[in-house]
């Protein structure tokens, strides 16, 4: 049942120019996620070059393939290995971070559950590479049938000797913990992620110092996403070339582009870094139904909106930024012309709310703030006001709260109202009552939080 | 816009950098925070979570300004109290910024959309960070329209504190402070997002001697003092800065009042002693002086009637001075000034002894105490200071080791407790205990789990209860190895005075490994009556009474014939009592003393009931008054001026809180009862006593020799024997604390505390009670298996039905005799004081029933209760 889900939309057997199928090459392959059809599908051969290398040559690899961060930020991941100190005076430990819980954002679930002994077989050469011998993988806790397939698949590398002590007779000793977070947002950033895989409270640490100083129980750690790691058995075997073959100068590889909403054939598109959504959507069949697109998000719904006009952004980590947006974990969703853009924005705006973790002030009370205008203005109480005072609270968090997820948080409010503000102005022409509510508000000011114009029959009386 | 002084040409100070903040450039320590380095110039940062003896957290984000490194404006403003300062750094805070300005402003509205506004009705506000705050660096009004996020309230998160967690601003200065200094992560973040809460968790109060702090710290009126609120208003209160009369730490503190009567007691700030923390017993015991039952009056025995009745000074002190006189003309009085008076109290008993009874009978050591003890006190801890080379806080917290022997901190000297945990934290401090079993307090010292990596070091030597000298004579190589590292610092409590050797073993191994010794007494006036000399054998400013020389130096300050003084050395408290009991001495004058305080309280007793003439100086009826001919009312510290010495010898002085009462200090007491007996101590005021202590000086001649006293093994218990491990907590039935029910109630259970294998050979289940007998009888307690050497068994020295010098007649150190009891314990609340006493044990039952009657009920004190000390 999950295989069928994790294949839906595969697209490795399509012959459309664009796609590049790598890291989900074998996913199609009949019960992929075991050991016998990985190893037969070339499974484990990168380990044994990896092995043989020094591991600061496969460090150097790792930078001169250029692979970048597959979580969002898009961080140099060679750069990242390079600052583990070289000499370990403490344990070195590995992290993946599995808690895939961006909206939108579907493809570490199903690489997990195609391809698991790629991550693994990523885990054992980049813990080599680090001089790390445990390595962590924490899943979404939501994801309970992919850490059932996890699991699976770490015993079976155990049984067969990638796993252990003397990994395949090298003398390098490698554990991997398997472990399900409980359902927070927050512990998706990596030094949250820490905390929690501690047994902590998952909120996120103060930087510096860096988890590569003081990481994972304060040792130096890495944390890596799925797909980035999953890419490095490839690199090995293929070399940084073959590597930058694909996409683009800054942003070589390949990329799984996870395709929701109102196209025709949602699922995971596997093409070079740069594709368009131009692009993609033809590879996905297009719109649903032939309705036309109205907006989407380039990498889930942290990273500000695309409309019609942007379908031949190259969507690499530049292309993103330069039009205004950022490309994030490509969780593309796409949406029609029947969707409101004030009622989505809302929606991802509640959220936010759900999912701040509390620790800042303009993330905790701003996300409590935005998401009450927004469900007052969907439900036709707003003013043009609330537009302005929309923007500002977003400006007050923008870049103010404690870690990123505040930032991610403003995004579709901003861009939502940058390009269909005609859309949330509609929302106010409805509540018609607002210039007499808003009068006795003023009068009411101050006396009780909960306003006049709040008054759900007032509304109604207006429409 | 602040002009740019033409650039500084000095050379940046070694170990400094040179950054500008608001267009002033500033050299600033490496690695000071930004938000410290603005304040040091006067530009204040408006803040909730930043604490400066807390980690950073950079929680709330109010403190947000502009930075500029290496010549690049930071894309985002930054919290600069995360921030530290780096070279050419530029800095705008919101006084040159429009960007940190707007973003402090935003975070200020953001803020207060959640929270009540009940500023009318909230204790804090007056004194509120984030009413201020908000009137200075927020908008005028809100834009927020919606519903509020609202919680059920208060919440009472223990006996003390009281919970509001709609004011709550998330800031974590409570749950850091209760992480990171004090090491009691009662109370953590709950729920996320807006839903974020402060809470408990279940079946588990905020149980810490230190949580009053988080009320002091807590930027807004989140946490209340159950004892306090709605009390008063910060702007209707007059602030006092005093000092704790509790312990020997010497904390410097504030007390609140209005009209007369004390309000609240904060903590005050005193880098060098208590920081800006204080316990709990600091904060809240204070209502003993107000108690309903306190003398105002003096009382003189009818002799009609044979009771007390109350009389004018005039006749008290004729009485009384009548009384001394003749019991000084017959076989003498001893004097038991008792250990918490100030030094000027202190100086007074001990100068009316000699110059008014005649005699060097005066002992203030309410508690076990030696010979030993004495020696080891003229030799090496009278006339030190933190000037002259003796340990102070500041040398334990840089201390690369700190061995601590018989002294358990937390419970006797909790800021030594902070200060130690501070030490370890740090990672550079090893701290070991002998002693018996892990408690809180060494826990605490030796694991430390914050928000980095987690650090033990040190650890508990564990001994049998009187095996610590023998133990410290032969420490692991390990502990040997770190005492010798320079700087090392050697801990002795009062419980030192229990083992025999252990001074003398101590002093050994101080010359030994060059570490340094801390005599850390629990009470506050102890270290201070040593240099009042209220010894058998030490005049005032350590001058031994053996020697002539400084017998004459005193005579001639003092104004007396060559000669005059008493040559012979005195006896110590045990002796005196002794003496009084069996009719060698003939009066008593007794200052702040209970009875059950002293290792055998029924010789006390019999002391006070054989002596002809007993006068009690007190503030509330003790165990003397019932004995007592008269009966001369005293002031409470916070109605005299005074000077205590903490442990470190450090003077901590404090004027009076509470004026014109008509309480008198002890000091002015004697001096005029000792004008009735034709005696000028000139001890009017404590200014006066003061200014004499300043122009007597102290000793110069040679110190006497530290005690070689050899250390006998400890008993081996036979069947159904242990050794008694034993001291007192913190929060007990010390009379100081009485009045304030909200402080018991974070009081700890008193248990028994045993090996599994001790428990195992008498059969005990877990929580089985069990029955502890001693010479005076038996006392029973619910049992909690503990990790700690087999054959011993801790009892708190004073807590609930555990009043172990009472009940069992032994102390720390000495076999007793256990048995599992069938009934069950009734022991679990501290304020009953009828156990079950042992069926077969009719002797035990006897003095449970006596002890448990009486005016004292169920309340021994540690102390009297008083005065001058109280």
């Amino acid at each position: 049942m999950t295989e069928a889900n994790a294949q839906q939309g595969s697209p490795a057997s399509r012959e459309t120019a664009p796609l590049t199928p790598v890291l989900t090459r074998r996913w199609l392959s009949p019960e992929s996620w075991t050991l016998s059809t990985y190893e037969q599908l070339e499974g484990y051969t990168a380990l044994r070059t990896a092995l043989r290398a020094d591991p600061d040559q496969l460090v150097e690899l790792v930078k001169s393939a250029g692979l970048r961060g597959r979580g969002g930020a898009g961080f140099p991941a060679g750069v990242k290995w390079g600052f583990m100190p070289k000499e370990p005076s403490k344990p070195h430990y590995l992290v993946i971070n599995a808690d895939e819980g961006e909206p939108g954002t579907c493809k570490d679930v199903p690489l997990m559950m195609a391809d698991p002994h790629s991550l693994i077989e990523g885990c054992i050469i980049a813990s080599y590479a680090m001089r790390a011998n445990h390595c962590m993988i924490y899943v979404r806790g939501e994801a309970l049938h992919c850490v059932r397939r996890l699991h699976h698949a770490v015993r079976e590398a155990y049984d067969a000797g990638y796993l252990g002590t003397n990994v395949l007779g090298s003398g390098f000793d490698l554990d991997i913990v398997v472990h399900a977070g409980a359902g927070a947002y927050i512990c998706g950033e990596e030094t949250a992620l820490l905390d929690s895989l501690e047994g902590k409270r998952g909120q996120p640490r103060l930087k510096p110092p860096f988890p590569a100083q003081a990481g994972l129980y304060s040792c130096p750690t890495t944390v890596n996403n799925v797909e980035t790691i999953a890419s490095v058995p490839y690199i090995v075997n293929g070399g940084s070339d073959w590597f930058r073959a694909m996409g683009r100068e800054k942003s070589p590889g390949p990329k799984i582009y996870s395709i929701s909403g109102h196209v025709e054939n949602p699922g995971q598109y596997e093409a070079p870094l740069g594709t368009t959504l131009r692009e993609l959507l033809e590879l996905a069949g297009g719109m649903k139904d032939g309705i036309p697109l109205k907006f989407w998000t380039p990498g889930g719904s942290s990273t500000p909106l695309f409309t019609a006009d942007h379908l031949d952004v190259p969507l690499d980590f530049e292309g993103a930024t330069e039009a205004g947006s950022m490309l994030g974990t490509t969780a593309l969703m796409i949406f029609n012309e029947t969707v409101s853009v004030p009622w989505a924005v809302m929606k991802w705006t509640q959220f936010y709310e759900h999912e701040s973790c509390g620790k800042c002030t303009p993330c905790r009370e701003g996300c409590f703030w935005l998401a009450q205008v927004l469900e007052r203005m969907v439900d036709g109480r707003g003013t043009e006001e609330d537009i302005d005072t929309l923007l500002d609270v977003c400006d007050n968090i923008l870049g103010r709260s404690f870690c990123a997820l505040g930032d991610g948080a403003v995004s579709p409010i901003t861009s939502g109202i940058k390009y269909f503000r005609e859309e949330f102005l509609a929302l106010c022409d409805r509540n018609e009552g607002a210039r007499g509510t808003q009068d006795e508000r003023d009068d009411k000011a101050g006396e009780h939080g909960r306003s006049q114009a709040g008054d759900p029959a007032l509304a109604g009386a207006a429409r | 816009m602040t002009v740019a002084p033409e650039a500084d040409t000095r050379p940046v100070p070694e170990g400094h950098v040179r950054l500008t903040i608001d267009g002033v450039e500033v050299d600033a320590p490496e690695g000071e925070l930004l938000i410290r380095t603005a304040e040091r110039m006067g530009i204040v940062i408006p803040r909730f979570c930043d604490h400066p003896l807390l980690d950073p957290a950079g929680a709330c984000r109010q403190c947000l300004v502009e930075v500029e490194v290496n010549g690049r404006a930071m894309p985002k403003p930054q919290a600069s109290c995360t921030m530290t300062v780096s070279s050419g750094m530029v800095v705008k805070t919101q006084r040159t910024s429009q960007v940190a300005d707007k973003a402090q402003q935003g975070v200020m509205e953001l803020l207060l959309i959640n929270h009540p506004l009940d500023c009318p009705v909230c204790d804090k506000g007056g004194e509120c960070p984030l009413q201020n705050q908000a009137l200075k660096h927020g908008r005028s009004d809100s834009r927020f329209r919606d519903s509020k996020r609202t919680f059920a309230k208060p919440v009472s998160i223990s006996s003390q504190i009281l919970l509001d967690r709609e004011r709550c601003v998330l800031c974590q200065r409570c749950t850091r402070f209760s992480k990171q200094i004090a090491g009691d992560p009662f109370i953590e973040l709950l729920e996320r997002g807006a839903l974020q809460q402060i809470g408990i968790a279940e079946q588990q109060p905020f149980q810490s001697y230190f949580s009053g702090n988080t009320i002091q710290i807590c930027p807004v009126g989140a946490l209340t003092s159950a004892d306090y609120r709605f009390r008063s208003r910060p702007f209707d209160l007059v602030s006092t800065p005093g000092v704790c009369e509790h312990c020997s730490s010497g904390c410097a503190q504030r007390t609140d009042w209005r009209r007369g009567r004390v309000m609240r007691r904060l903590a005050g700030e005193d880098p060098e002693v208590n920081e800006e923390w204080n316990c709990d017993k600091g904060r809240f015991a204070f209502h003993y002086a107000t108690a309903t039952d306190r003398f105002t009056r003096p009382m003189v025995r009818d002799a009609a009637t044979g009771q007390l009745r109350d009389s004018s000074w005039t006749e008290a002190l004729r009485i009384a001075a009548d009384g001394l006189m003749a019991a000084r003309d017959s076989r003498g009085a001893g004097v038991l000034p008792g250990g918490r008076l100030t030094v000027e109290d202190a100086y007074a008993y001990s100068k009316f002894a000699r110059m008014a009874l005649g005699t060097n009978d005066i002992d203030h050591r309410a508690r076990a105490h030696s010979t030993e003890e004495l020696d080891f006190l003229a030799s090496t801890v009278v006339g030190t200071g933190p000037g002259d080379g003796a340990v102070t806080y500041a040398d334990l917290e840089s201390a690369p080791t700190v061995l601590c022997a018989a002294f358990e901190p937390e419970e006797e000297s909790p800021i030594v407790f902070l200060r130690l945990r501070k030490a370890a934290r740090k990672g550079h401090t090893k701290v070991f205990h002998l002693g018996q079993w892990d408690s809180p307090g060494v826990e605490k010292t030796v694991d430390i789990v914050g928000s980095g990596s987690p650090i033990h070091s040190g650890g508990l030597l564990p001994c049998p209860p009187g095996g610590e000298a023998e133990m410290l004579q032969e420490l692991p190589a390990e502990v040997d190895e770190a005492l010798c590292r320079a700087g090392s610092i050697l801990v002795l409590g009062e419980r030192a005075a229990r083992v025999p050797g252990l001074y003398s073993a101590a002093v050994r191994v101080a010359e030994r490994t060059g570490a340094r010794i801390a005599w850390i007494p629990r009470r506050a006036g102890e270290r201070g009556a040593v240099e009042a000399g209220t010894l058998p054998t030490l005049l005032p400013g350590g001058r031994p009474v053996a020697d002539a020389a400084a017998r004459a130096d005193l005579e001639q300050t003092w104004g007396l014939e060559r000669g005059a003084l008493p040559v012979a050395p005195g006896r110590d408290v045990d002796g005196i009592l002794a003496a009084a009991a069996s009719g060698e001495l003939s009066g008593l004058l007794v200052g702040g003393v209970d009875p059950n305080d002293l290792p055998d309280p029924g010789l006390a007793e019999q002391a006070l009931r054989s002596a002809e003439f007993v006068v009690s100086l007190e503030l509330r009826p003790s165990a003397a008054t019932e004995h007592a001919d008269v009966v001369l009312p005293i002031a409470p510290t916070v109605e005299k001026s005074g000077t205590f010495l903490n442990w470190e010898g450090r003077a901590r002085e404090f004027g009076s809180t509470i004026e014109r009462t008509g309480a008198v200090p002890d000091c002015r007491v004697l001096d005029t009862l000792a004008v009735e007996m034709d005696v000028d101590l000139f001890t009017q005021t404590p200014a006066a006593v003061s200014g004499e202590i300043g122009r007597l000086g102290s000793y110069s001649g040679r110190r006497p020799q530290a005690p070689r006293v050899a250390a006998p093994s400890p008993p081996r218990p036979g069947p159904g024997q242990a050794l008694l491990a034993t001291w007192r907590q913190l929060l007990d039935n010390g009379s100081l604390q009485d009045g304030e029910p909200h402080l018991a109630g974070t009081a700890r259970p008193p248990v028994a505390r045993l090996s599994a294998g001790t428990a195992g050979r008498l059969g005990l289940a877990e929580h089985q009670p069990v029955t502890v007998s001693g010479p005076a009888g038996a006392l029973t307690l619910a049992s909690e298996i503990t990790e700690m050497p087999d054959g011993v068994v801790w009892l708190p020295g004073n807590s609930g039905p555990s009043r172990v010098n009472r009940e069992l007649g032994v102390g720390h150190g000495a076999l007793v005799e256990l048995a599992a009891a069938e009934a069950p314990s009734t022991s679990a609340g501290p304020s009953t004081g009828d156990n079950p006493a042992r069926p077969d044990n009719p002797a035990g039952a006897a003095t449970q029933l006596g002890s448990s009657t009486g005016p004292g009920g169920g309340r021994t004190d540690d102390s009297r209760t008083d005065g001058g000390e109280g």
